[in-house]
């Protein structure tokens, strides 16, 4: 058992530019750590799907990776609007976001079912009025 | 098809990543979508997009994409070059339109997808 490694983010909301800053830099520690790359990526596209959501969907909030013996799980948190109807959100092409996303290159509404192609394991804990927290895990070994 | 040629079939100007220029393609993509992008691409490792702004930069990263031909003359910003160098990426632009830029790549031998809608040795 080694020690768990963690890394902490807070996800701007205000700024669209910034998105995804948390998950470049993920992905370089991911490099460092000696991963392979097919885990590397998907752990990168699963979180920046995430942080981008977080951005255009919930004015910010929160990244944590923790990286252990077996997986490593990302936890993206934040106090936006919720989502009132989880099984209609994972559907593919299902978007609430509107004209002014789209001219940004998002909105297609493939986000939330990315990341659950790309994770071993994905739960959405979520209530409307109050936020969203999602984790996801990709597994390591074997 | 090497990097560098990208650049010279499309008439490109390269931005950043002179020192990768030696490296080879074997497919692209194009697309403004970045949703779509990050959904359907798997190996290709050239985009081609009319899009301009940061995301583009980190989702070709996420997608370990080698090469962006930023097309219609489309300018990106320092800031962009700076986050594409970080990333190892080279960045082109080029006056043609996405369709022009595909239609000459895909002709040269850059396919959409990997052994799978052409057969590159029959
Ligand atoms: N963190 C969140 N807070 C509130 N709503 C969310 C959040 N994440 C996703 N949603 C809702 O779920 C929908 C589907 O999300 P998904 O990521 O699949 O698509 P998208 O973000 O709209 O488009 P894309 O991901 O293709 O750019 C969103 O349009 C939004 O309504
Ligand atoms: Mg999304």
């Amino acid at each position: 058992m080694h020690e768990p490694v963690t890394f902490h983010f807070d996800v701007d909301g205000e700024n669209f530019s910034s998105a995804g800053e948390a998950s470049v830099i993920i992905k370089k520690k991911l490099r460092q750590l000696g991963f392979s790359p097919d885990i590397i990526r998907r752990v990168s596209i699963a979180m920046y799907e995430g942080e981008i959501n977080m951005v255009i969907h919930a004015n910010g909030g929160a990244a944590d990776v923790t990286v252990m013996d077996e997986y490593i799980e990302i936890v993206l948190s934040d106090k936006g609007p919720g989502i009132p109807d989880v099984e209609l959100a994972m559907r593919e092409g299902f978007s609430t976001a509107r004209e002014n996303i789209r001219a940004l290159g998002f909105g297609a509404g493939m986000g939330l079912p990315n990341m659950k192609k790309y994770t071993d394991y994905m739960k959405i804990d979520t209530e409307v009025g109050v936020g969203t927290k999602i984790t996801m895990r990709v597994n390591t070994t074997g | 098809m090497k990097i560098e040629e990208i650049g010279k079939f499309c008439s490109a100007e390269v931005l950043c990543g002179e020192e990768y220029l030696d490296g080879e393609v074997y497919s692209a993509c194009c697309s403004d979508m970045m949703s779509d992008v990050l959904a359907f691409v798997k190996d290709q490792g050239v985009l081609i997009t009319g899009l301009v702004n940061t995301q583009v930069i980190r989702t070709a990263a996420m997608m370990d994409m080698v090469c962006i031909v930023f097309v219609r003359n489309k300018i990106p910003t320092e800031e962009m070059i700076a986050l594409a160098e970080e990333c190892g990426i080279v960045v082109m632009r080029s006056a043609l339109r996405a369709y022009e830029a595909c239609g000459i790549l895909y002709s040269r031998g850059l396919i959409g997808n990997k052994g799978d809608s052409v057969c590159t040795n029959p």
